[in-house]
Order: structure tokens, then C-alpha cells, then sequence
């Protein structure tokens, strides 16, 4: 198992290192980063400063070394607008998005997998194919269209929920939960699609199974065939979905948190954007792919406790 | 089981007729009307009822519906209506654009990568790396370094499609290479690209129709995103996405501006999505399982 750990975190390096020579270059093909890098406002003299302070003017693999270095010592860089460090404003920005993640990721999961269980127990009923007309519909919405939707529905017509803003957990739960619930909607509903579908596709795989008639030949209660039985046994590439799946939530925090007003850091990307501020982008990108390829590593390591028969 | 029945499946399958294809997938034929009145509206745009999508009454802000503007008006008394109409224009070719040249480009590097054996874990672990960045970042720095334009959105949206593309051709390649009709084509030295070309491309066929649909609904949807955060279509060219940046600061008084482009959006990514499923349960069943969706 340690040395599992250790090779599978050895192989997440040649990945890493292709997102860094990607956000690298970026900036460097697409017309003189120390234009883009000085701001939109800044003078040649100013352009020129940039490319000394930067070493722009060193051959790019001496720069490439040299950035890698910096970003290996947890430095991503100063934002242009504010000159704060990238890593200070994630770190200020981060709470609201790990927040809305983290009760995304709860309630789709927790809404999706009985769904999709559903949907594979009752395949090819009205059960079924409504849970599909839902699974097609939650990836064809737009994720700021059902965002406003939902907020004109509960929060302008109804008057239930507060419109916008975020108040800390640590600071307020109650309003906290008031304000996350429409936020946590807008977001699940892609994510509830994706996994509903994944876990019908491999329930239903499952259900074919010689153990699945032996279990209800005993006279198990069907509802322990369907959850202990075949949803362990189908666990395997739903837990990769969910995984995968994040890549998705990225885009989708970045556009919800902008339509109800959450200071996370997809609002940093968005001021980023308005404000032409390309280190912190750039910073982001990073950042965020880095969580990603370690979610999915810490994914790839359970799939041994989640399933006896894989042994690496 | 008696013979008569044994022999049936033995028919050749006759190519079902349009009205048969009709009946079996009626949301399919739904969705493919939809989509065609769509595209007609886009292409026909200046003579669907519309006026210039553009020009601007400040006397006549925020109208509601009526005879003269269908849909009402915006904040700055612009057709609502022909604005949509227009908008459908970017839409449609945003997602076409994506889709031919991510298949174009992901077909390529998927071809080579599947065939020839040391080029196969580079190029992957590239793949690996590309779609380890969310292609919505990625899409929005290549549009903030390069500045707003209808080809940079394409391109920039492009760049995070090609990886599923080459990821899906690499698995029809690594199983087609094994079929007995390729490896005599090998062993009598028939060049590599005729074996592609004539082999293998043909088997790439129908998986990359129905993955094509799938791309055009995600391109339209980012295309939208990006123009909803102000790193899209340039300001100036009416898009959906555009519509719905621009309405969002009167929604409380007026909803109906987002609302409307936002269903639009909503009906035509449906559309095509509903499409690709009934493509996919026709042309390549086990595509379900080979990208996961």
C-alpha cells in the first residue's frame, strides 16, 4: 500500500508538469507577456520594467525553470491590481467556494445515487425514464439560467430565501444555510445528472448478476439486495464520476458564484477577468488543476477499500 | 424455438424509412425540428420580423411585449426579439465551429497516437494534463491573453474539447488494431495513412457523430458562460450569453430580459443533447460507456 501511495503520487507529476508548461506558454504565444503581464494602462518604460524584473528577457527555458522553482515554493505570483500575493487572495477567497463545494458534493450525492438506483431497480418504467428526462435536462440548463430562475422563483416571487450574498458557518449557520441553499440548487443540478446516470448505467450492470438472484433466491429484502448488494458492487465507477465530475463543479462555481454574489474565489476569476489581471488566472488555473489531479489520486486509492478484488 | 423464427434475425436489416425513424425517437424528431427552425432563424435572421439588432431607442426602454417588439424591449430600448434571432447566429456557429475542428484535430492526433506505440504515452500524458485543467479556465485565460474576438471564443473552446476527442478515437484505434483485416493490410506494407484512411477511420465514424453533437451542446453552453462573465463574444455582437450579462443588472425589475435568452439557450442545448442520445442508442450503443455519460 505505501508503495502504491507513493507511485501513484509519482504519476501525477508528468500531469502537473504538462498544466504548468500549458499555463507557461499560454501567456508566452499569444503576444508579449510583458504587455499583458504590465496591464493594459502601463507605458513602454513600464513594459520594459516588467521584462527586466520578470526576466523576460532570458531565454524561455531559463524563465521556465525559474518559474517552476518559484511556483514548487508555493509563490503564484502578485496580482497586477491589488499587488497581493495570488496564494494571500486564495487564501482570503477560499472559504465561500469550499463551502458551496462541499454542500454541493453532500446533496447531489445523496440525491443522485438513490436516484439512479432507483432508476436502474424500475428500468424501463415511467420511474426510470422521468429520472432520465431529469438527467438530460440537468446537463442541457445553462447553470446562470436555472441560478436566476431559481432565484427569481424563491427569493423575488416567493419572498423564502434571501436573493444574494454569503455569511461564514463560523459566523451566523443560519443564515449561512439560508443563503447556501439556492447557490447549492443551481450547481447540483448538473452534477446530480452526471452522477444519476453513472450510477443507473453500472447499477443496472450489477443487477444481471449471478450474487444479486442469489441474494433475493434467500429472501433478502430488496432493499438491502439493492443498496448493499449492488450498490457496493457498482461503487467503483460512480466514485470516479464524482471525481471526474469536479472539473465540471470548477466551471460551474466560477458562473454561481457570480450570479448570487458569493466572494469566493470564482469572483476572483471574475474580477480577474474585468480587471485583465492575468497572475491571478494564471494562479487559479494552477491551483485548481493541482486539486483536482489530488482529488482524483485520493479517489484512485480508495478504489481498493471500496472494491476487495482490485489489489494492485 | 422453431426455424421460422431462428431465420428471421437473418434478414438483411432494411434501412428503416425517415417516418419509421420518426416514430421510434418521437422526441428525437422534435428535437431535430427545433434545431432546423433554429438554425433557419439564424441564417434567415434579417427577414424573420427583426430590425436592427442593434440600434438603440432610449425613449422606449424596457417596453413590454407588443405587436411592434415581440418580446419587449432592453435597457436601452433594443429588440429583444431580433436580438435573439441574431444571437442564435452565434450560437450555432460557435457550436458547429467547436465541433468540426475539435473532431478535425482530436481525429488527427487520436489516429496517430493510437498506431504508433511510443508516441502513444506522450501524447497522452499531454491529454492528461490538458483535461486536468477545467476547460472553462482554461477557455477564459486563452480569451484574457489574447483578447475578445469570435475566433479566439472558438478557439479557446476548442483547446479543452480535443483531449476527449483523442481519448475516444485512441480506443477505437488500440481495438480496431487488432482485427485481422488491419494486420493483413500491414503485412503486405500498405502505407500507414492509406491504413488509417480506409481501416480505421471508418470505424471512427459513428462514435465521433454522436460525440460531435455532445461537443456542440458543451460549446454553446461555454460559449454562454464565457460571454455571461465578460470573457466571450465581444460586447458589440448580440449573443445569448451577451443578453443574459446584460439583463442581469435590471432582473429584479426585468426578469423576462434574461429570462428569454436564457430559455432559448436552454431549448436549443436540450435539443441538440436529445439528438445525441438518440444518435448514440442508433449508431454506437457502447459510446454510453466508453466516455461515461
Amino acid at each position: 500500500m505505501p508503495f502504491l501511495i507513493i507511485q501513484r503520487l509519482l504519476s501525477t507529476i508528468p500531469v502537473l508538469l504538462v498544466v504548468a508548461v500549458v499555463v507557461f506558454l499560454m501567456l508566452r504565444v499569444s503576444g508579449d507577456p510583458a504587455a499583458i503581464l504590465a496591464g493594459d494602462t502601463a507605458t513602454s518604460e513600464q513594459i520594459e520594467a516588467v521584462r527586466v524584473a520578470l526576466g523576460l528577457d532570458r531565454p524561455v527555458w531559463e524563465q521556465f525553470l525559474g518559474w517552476i522553482v518559484q511556483v514548487l515554493r508555493g509563490d503564484l505570483g502578485e496580482s497586477l491590481f491589488t499587488g497581493l500575493p495570488v496564494t494571500t487572495l486564495i487564501g482570503q477567497r477560499i472559504e465561500p467556494t469550499a463551502m458551496l463545494a462541499l454542500t454541493t458534493i453532500v446533496f447531489s450525492v445523496l440525491v443522485a445515487v438513490p436516484l439512479g438506483v432507483l432508476a436502474a431497480w424500475r428500468a424501463n418504467t415511467w420511474v426510470d425514464r422521468a429520472v432520465m428526462v431529469f438527467a438530460v435536462l440537468g446537463f442541457s440548463v445553462p447553470v446562470f439560467v436555472l441560478g436566476y430562475f431559481l432565484m427569481y422563483a424563491f427569493s423575488i416571487s416567493l419572498r423564502w430565501l434571501p436573493v444574494q450574498g454569503y455569511t461564514s458557518p463560523f459566523v451566523d449557520f443560519g443564515a449561512f444555510l439560508r443563503q447556501i441553499i439556492l447557490p447549492t440548487l443551481t450547481l447540483s443540478c448538473i452534477y446530480i445528472a452526471l452522477i444519476a446516470r453513472i450510477t443507473r448505467a453500472s447499477v443496472m450492470e450489477v443487477l444481471n448478476e449471478d450474487y444479486i438472484r442469489t441474494a433475493r433466491a434467500k429472501g433478502q429484502i430488496e432493499r438491502i439486495v439493492l443498496f448493499r448488494h449492488a450498490l457496493k458492487n457498482a461503487a467503483v465507477p460512480i466514485v470516479t464520476v464524482i471525481g471526474l465530475g469536479v472539473a465540471l463543479l470548477i466551471g460551474g462555481v466560477v458562473v454561481t458564484e457570480s450570479v448570487f454574489n458569493i466572494p469566493g474565489l470564482g469572483r476572483l476569476v471574475v474580477d480577474a477577468i474585468t480587471r485583465r489581471d492575468y497572475p491571478i488566472i494564471q494562479g487559479l488555473i494552477l491551483f485548481f488543476a493541482f486539486i483536482y489531479v489530488m482529488l482524483n489520486l485520493m479517489i484512485d486509492l480508495t478504489y481498493a477499500a471500496l472494491d476487495p478484488r482490485i489489489r494492485y | 424455438m422453431s426455424a421460422v423464427e431462428n431465420a428471421a434475425p437473418l434478414a438483411p436489416p432494411r434501412a428503416p424509412s425517415a417516418l419509421a425513424a420518426v416514430k421510434r425517437h418521437p422526441l428525437a424528431a422534435v428535437a431535430a425540428l427545433v434545431l432546423a427552425a433554429i438554425v433557419v432563424a439564424a441564417v434567415f435572421a434579417p427577414w424573420v420580423g427583426t430590425v436592427d439588432p442593434t440600434a438603440l431607442a432610449p425613449a422606449r426602454r424596457l417596453a413590454a411585449a407588443s405587436a411592434e417588439h415581440w418580446l419587449g424591449t432592453d435597457h436601452l430600448g433594443r429588440d429583444v426579439w431580433s436580438r435573439m434571432v441574431y444571437g442564435a447566429r452565434v450560437s450555432v456557429t460557435v457550436g458547429v465551429a467547436v465541433a468540426v475542428l475539435s473532431i478535425v484535430v482530436g481525429l488527427f492526433v487520436g489516429l496517430f497516437t493510437g498506431f504508433i506505440r511510443w508516441l502513444d504515452p506522450i501524447v497522452m500524458r499531454i491529454m492528461d494534463g490538458l483535461m486536468a485543467i477545467p476547460g472553462i479556465l482554461l477557455a477564459i485565460a486563452l480569451v484574457s491573453v489574447s483578447g475578445a474576438s469570435m475566433v479566439t471564443v472558438i478557439f479557446a473552446i476548442t483547446v479543452p474539447e480535443v483531449p476527449r476527442v483523442v481519448r475516444l478515437v485512441r480506443s477505437v484505434v488500440l481495438s480496431v488494431r487488432e482485427e485481422p483485416y488491419v494486420e493483413a493490410a500491414v503485412s503486405v506494407g500498405t502505407p500507414l495513412p492509406l491504413i488509417l484512411w480506409r481501416h480505421v477511420v471508418p470505424n471512427c465514424v459513428p462514435p465521433l457523430i454522436v460525440q460531435a453533437t455532445y461537443i456542440t451542446a458543451s460549446a454553446m453552453l461555454t460559449e454562454a458562460i464565457l460571454s455571461f462573465l465578460g470573457a466571450g463574444t465581444p460586447p458589440i455582437i448580440p449573443s445569448w450569453g451577451n443578453m443574459v450579462a446584460e439583463a442581469r443588472l435590471l432582473f429584479q425589475i426585468a426578469p423576462w430580459n434574461l429570462l428569454f435568452p436564457g430559455i432559448a439557450l436552454a431549448v436549443t442545448i436540450l435539443a441538440v443533447n436529445v439528438l445525441g442520445d438518440a444518435l448514440r442508442d442508433r449508431l454506437d450503443p457502447k459510446l454510453a460507456k466508453r466516455v461515461g455519460r
